[in-house]
């Protein structure tokens, strides 16, 4: 995606870059990765008492660099009752350094896409390290096995787990990815379904190699593309179709929604009546925690990989999953995969087929690089 | 059943009569400074009309927005002691952290964290650390402080931290009021929070308020319970009511809405009420209106409980209608429509001019705009139009066509005819709608929990039960009991199939 700023290798992120980020963080979750909001809050609360976390080019890292990977892990129901804590992020970092015997050169998020967007931000005002502009995903996914280092096919573990009572718990050694999967969030359901975890540990070499770049610095720029369309009172849909280098693939209202959870997933379909250039189609979008496939009229017109973000008409602001309703006005983008989704082997981990459907990725974006 | 039902507004005290189902006499009068005035008044016209006789009178239910209102305009608001029982848990982001700074310097007295809580399953977080709270006891007379907001991590599921702690204050400070917050809000520890420690801003004022209610109807020589009405449609006995006042922040609209549909006869409906600057559009379902999932801000703050779902659209009577820039609103003249407004002979576009010029509304002098441009008049009655339409779309829950009530004083910017909508029905009485709403307001009970291990239907068979349960200590009569609201939604990432369950019953105030 386009903007990358030219700049050098490591810059302080300001304090009215934290409500952009948290606005395009949320747009990029495709639906899911939870409400940014309470980190958000603990960020802002940061900075009022003088912390001040620096963005790192990912570029300017040196090979045998040592990169933390952070995510906050369970429900986001939880989440609303036990607040997210910097510290508590921090220890799952600390623990892995314990364990590894060796401390980190910086850290980032196992995905951009919702709350943990600012993970790594929270553990670098504890911790003093740099945060990288980058991240695993480019989005939100569910699980795992969903991050590009998993498609590198690097190694899955170890992983630290740490929840707020000073539990703390090392995975050392796990078969695959998905064995990770399976006994971390085994760990997290019986801590109260809410840990912070440090991923696997990787290097700076593996993070250029692998790592989905500059995402930072893209929700940022989404983020504040919003906000700016919103006080020109220009159209803020237009401007993350426009800052993101996406398309808008339909305008409509919701007409019917419906959910189900189901191995720990909440999944479920909705669909849109068509309005203005739109009207007399309808749009049906399945979703997995995230949005997977759209049908425009039962075709397949968008799917995983690519980025599909259901925005409030008026507002542009990201509507989640769980917060789609009868009624409203939206409409739909789609913003481009990133390039190590959308190989043969990046397909085999997030295409259509990774999530279940019996058909091949059609990118919205065949161009893109 | 006898009813006498009074909306305190911020200008006006409708009061209103109702016989079974007939308005039998409604009066209008002049909110007093003292806001118990205009109740004085009404009582005292109304028992008049009785002929003299105030023993007729089986309940007398008020609707205030004064608590509302003393929050937006910062006063009468007392310092509070807010205890968060949830550490560790929660430590980074303490009560207040999202107030704006000068609420927050009103309303803050003392902040204390300690440690105990619960997980979804019921299981405790740490062990509850009462030595704490009784520490915090000491603080807090030492203060002087009056009044407390107790919150605990899930207490909506596991109430028992917030309820050990109440009693250790009750105990250690006599007199001391203590609102908690599993009594007042959902899921959600901020949101639930903030409504807990708002409520107990406003306790002083509310009982002096309801005091104050209480003798105006002693004085009319009335004999009959006092309700106060509530933001969902209901309403509560006083004495309950004044330790909740932040459940009636919203009973203004929602009294407004159950008058129009109790007026017209139906249950089910859109309302969409023209005020001066702004239009109100909410659903009823089985007579009620429907709640808010989303949060809501009150003076600033966010909070999430129990509260009506509207959309509050900048279109009003005295809306401004700009033909150059192709522009309608938000910006009104308000109060001012009768000096402003071309039909009053004014110099000012405005929304009720456009349609005096259309003929929709026959106000004022027409002659003021005969002279303007029919190609602007049907432009803006045209956004007008999609701007309701629009609006009663979005506030839809499902595609049924449903009928529709235009209320207030711009109801004719509403059209004849809306997609969706099986009728626009105009209702009688209208303008004391609000009273009207008060004066038939019920009981209710509500439960909203989280359900784990047991099958879809007996967690909505034991929601039920548990709703029903609180209706009836509310003040509702068992029999009468009926179920307005099921609502349940599947949780991802929590395991044994657990189901978050919402239920509402209301039933008639016991006599």
């Amino acid at each position: 995606m386009p903007d990358r700023e030219p700049a050098g290798e490591t810059r302080p992120i300001e304090e009215d870059e934290l409500e952009p980020l948290a606005v395009g963080a949320w747009i990029l979750g495709a639906g899911g990765g939870g409400d940014p909001y309470h980190s958000w809050l603990n960020l802002r609360r940061l900075y009022a008492d003088g912390a001040k976390v620096s963005l790192m080019d990912p570029r300017a890292l040196d090979d045998d660099a040592l990169v933390a990977v952070v995510s906050t892990m369970g429900a986001p129901l939880v989440g609303e009752e036990r607040l997210t804590d910097p510290k508590v992020a921090a220890l799952a970092v600390q623990q892995m350094e314990a364990h590894l015997g060796h401390g980190f050169d910086a850290v980032m998020s196992l995905e951009i896409g919702g709350a943990n967007a600012f993970q790594p931000l929270m553990v670098a005002a504890v911790t003093g390290l740099p945060v990288l502009d980058a991240d695993t995903m480019g989005r939100a996914y569910p699980e795992a096995q969903h991050s590009s280092f998993a498609i590198g096919d690097l190694r899955p573990y170890p992983l630290t787990l740490a929840d707020v009572r000073d539990n703390a718990v090392v995975v050392s050694r796990v078969a695959t990815w998905k064995w990770m999967e399976r006994i971390s969030r085994k760990v997290c359901t019986e801590v109260g379904s809410l840990a912070a975890t440090c991923k696997a540990p990787r290097t700076g070499r593996e993070v250029k190699e692998w790592g989905v770049l500059d995402t930072v610095t893209q929700a940022i720029g989404l983020g504040r593309a919003v906000l700016e369309a919103r006080r020109r009172k220009d159209d803020p849909v237009a401007a993350v179709v426009e800052h993101g280098g996406g398309r808008l693939l339909f305008s409509g209202k919701v007409v019917d929604v419906a959910r189900r959870a189901t191995e720990g997933f909440l999944r479920g379909t909705t669909r849109m009546a068509g309005l203005d250039e739109d009207k007399g189609r309808e749009l049906r979008v399945d979703f997995q925690n995230e949005f997977t496939v759209g049908w425009i009229d039962g075709e397949v017109r968008m799917s995983v990989p690519d980025i599909i973000c259901i925005l409030d008409a008026t507002t542009g602001e990201a509507i989640g999953t769980e917060a789609l309703r009868y009624g409203q006005r939206v409409k739909v983008v789609g913003l481009p995969a990133p390039a190590v989704q959308t190989t043969p082997k990046g397909l085999q981990h997030v295409g259509p087929r990774a999530f279940g459907y019996d058909f091949d990725f059609d990118p919205l974006f065949p161009n893109a690089t | 059943m006898r009813r006498i039902g009074i909306d305190v507004g911020g200008t006006n005290t409708d009061a209103v009569l109702v016989e079974r189902a007939d308005v039998v006499a409604s009066v209008k009068t002049p909110t007093t400074d003292d806001v118990t005035g205009g109740v004085r008044e009404s009582l005292r016209l109304l028992v008049a009309k009785l002929g003299g006789d105030p023993g007729r009178v089986e309940a007398v239910m008020i609707g205030t927005t004064h608590f509302t209102n003393a929050v937006v305009q910062r006063r009468d608001i007392e310092p509070v002691a807010a205890l968060r029982i949830g550490l560790p848990s929660g430590r980074s982001l303490p009560p207040f952290v999202d107030w704006p700074p000068d609420l927050a310097a009103r309303v803050s007295g003392r902040v204390f964290m300690v440690r105990g809580g619960h997980e979804y399953d019921g299981r405790p977080l740490v062990p509850f650390d009462a030595s704490a709270v009784r520490a915090a006891a000491v603080a807090i007379g030492e203060a002087g402080i009056r009044s407390a907001a107790v919150s605990a991590v899930f207490s909506p599921l596991t109430p028992e931290c917030e309820e050990a702690a109440a009693e250790i204050l009750s105990e250690a400070l006599p007199g001391i009021s203590v609102t908690q917050s599993h009594e007042l809000g959902r899921i959600g520890l901020l949101e639930r929070e903030n409504a807990a420690l708002l409520n107990a801003s406003l306790i002083g004022l509310a009982r002096r308020t309801t005091k104050a209610f209480t003798e105006a109807v002693a004085a009319s020589g009335i004999d009959a319970p006092l309700y106060i009405t509530q933001n969902d449609g209901t309403v509560m006995r006083a004495s309950q009511a004044e330790a909740f006042p932040v459940y009636s922040f919203s009973s203004g609209p929602t009294n407004s809405m159950r008058g129009a549909a109790f007026l017209s006869g139906l249950k089910d409906a859109m309302v969409v009420d023209v005020g001066g600057t702004t239009t109100d559009i909410g659903h009823l379902k089985a007579g009620f209106p429907r709640e808010a999932n989303r949060t809501v801000e009150v003076g600033g703050v966010r909070t999430l409980f129990r509260m009506p779902d509207l959309l509050s659209l900048g279109l009003g009577g005295g809306t401004l209608v700009d033909p150059d820039a192709r522009s309608v609103g938000p910006t009104s003249v308000g109060h001012r429509l009768t000096a402003e407004a071309r039909v009053f002979g004014g110099d000012q576009l405005t929304a009720t001019d456009v349609a005096v010029a259309s003929g929709l509304a026959q106000i004022g002098d027409a002659r003021h705009v005969v002279d303007l441009d029919r190609a602007v008049v049907s432009w803006a009655t045209g956004r007008f139009r999609e701007m309701i339409e629009e609006g009663v779309d979005r506030m839809k829950a499902d595609a049924q066509p449903l009928p529709l009530l235009a209320v207030g004083g711009g109801a004719f910017l509403v059209p004849e005819e809306l997609p969706g909508i099986s009728a626009v029905v105009r209702v009688p009485h209208a303008a004391v709608a609000n009273a009207v709403g008060a004066a038939i307001a019920q009981v209710s009970g509500e439960v909203d929990q989280v359900f784990t291990g047991v099958d879809r239907e007996a967690a909505i068979e034991e929601a039920m039960r548990i709703a029903q349960e609180r209706a009836v200590r509310a003040g509702a009569d068992a029999d009468t009991l009926d179920v307005v609201e099921v609502e349940d939604l599947p949780l991802a990432y929590v395991p044994g199939g657990a189901l978050r369950v919402r239920v509402r019953v209301v039933g008639d105030a016991r006599a």
